[in-house]
């Protein structure tokens, strides 16, 4: 009896639990990890950040993955904190491209990053 | 016999599945009409002594949003424009009127999180690691609140059974505790929470955003 109850679970688990097995919307690769250490100030910290955050961006492109919100404005503040400015803003316009949403936001940013501030 | 052997393990499937709860329905109309695009997340308030906490939950809540169909504003900068301003201290960051967040950020809608648990405790058997936080979601031009949640995850909720006896049990709940400092579970625990309080698949969870293409095609419960 056992055997068979288990089985009628595991099928009935299975089926109840299908509803969530949904393709997600963006890659995000490594973004959270990086964030978490961003916070955490960990040494090279930003260089590491960059070179992961760049990996997961070739990555999704490679796949044709969607890059998800917050990422490309994240890796261009780091671009900037580090000096290179060009990169950074163009990063932040990436952002705003992608999510019309950030727009008022990415443009404060940017207002700072063009006046030296971050 | 057949019977009551079908409904327990229907019974059973419900309760592994955690689509069975006697919470009552939440009401959704504040939500439907504000209709935000965009979440804001502010840095977390803290209950607990854990410093890291905070971090370790506002890491965790983009993924989790993003893929409900929101944007979410980028977590770190966010923290950074705070404190560029002077606002270092999450409680006098939750203080901030939503309409001047607004005036900032854009953002249509504001989620306030306060965690109530986070870190690994060690009891003579076992050691656990914990991390409760509960969120409340608001418009940032009406100040409604549009939905409130909680949820809990707990390392051991993935621990099997032991058969060592308890000899066995003593030396896997101190390696255990061990591992789990060193490997920093609660950044781990705290991505399961986070998935749970944010996920719209939840009882009582968020509407999906307008990215979503499950957007306005709720469940009848909903």
């Amino acid at each position: 009896m056992n055997l068979k109850f288990l089985t009628l679970v595991a099928v009935a688990v299975a089926t109840l639990s299908g509803c969530q097995a949904t393709k997600p919307l963006y890659n995000y690769g490594s973004y959270q990890s990086n964030v978490y250490a961003h916070f955490k100030n960990e040494d090279s910290s930003v260089t590491q950040e960059i070179e992961d955050l760049e990996k997961t961006i070739s990555e999704s492109s490679a796949k044709n993955l969607k890059i998800g919100p917050g990422l490309h404005a994240h890796l261009g503040y780091l671009y900037i904190e580090s000096g290179q400015k060009d990169t950074g803003i163009a990063h932040l316009l990436k952002e705003k491209a992608l999510y019309p949403e950030s727009t008022q936001y990415i443009d404060f940013l940017l207002k700072n990053a063009q006046a030296g501030k971050s | 016999m057949r019977n009551i052997k079908l409904s327990a393990a229907l019974a059973l499937s419900l309760i592994l599945t955690g689509c069975a709860t006697t919470q009552a329905p939440m009401d959704y109309t504040a939500f439907k009409k504000s209709n935000p695009k965009s979440i804001l997340v502010l840095p977390p308030t803290n209950q607990t002594t854990e410093v890291i906490a905070p971090y370790g939950v506002l890491a965790n809540v983009t993924v989790p949003l993003a893929e409900a169909g929101y944007y979410v504003f980028p977590v770190a900068l966010v923290n950074e424009t705070f404190k560029n301003n002077g606002l270092t201290v999450a409680e006098d960051i939750h203080a901030v009127p939503s309409t001047k967040l607004n005036e900032i950020f854009g953002a249509d809608a504001v989620l306030y999180i306060n965690i109530e648990e986070y870190g690994t405790s060690y009891a003579v058997l076992s050691s656990d690691t914990v991390v409760v936080v509960k969120a409340r979601l608001a418009d940032t031009k009406t100040n409604d609140i549009l939905w409130e949640g909680q949820a809990r995850a707990a390392s051991s909720e993935q621990s099997g059974g032991n058969g060592g006896g308890i000899v066995g049990m003593l030396v896997e709940a101190a390696v255990k505790q061990i591992m789990e400092t060193a490997m920093d579970s609660g950044f781990q625990i705290a991505s399961i929470a986070s998935g749970r309080l944010l996920s719209p698949e939840m009882h009582n969870g968020l509407l999906y955003g307008p990215r979503s293409p499950k957007h306005g095609k709720e469940k009848a419960t909903k």
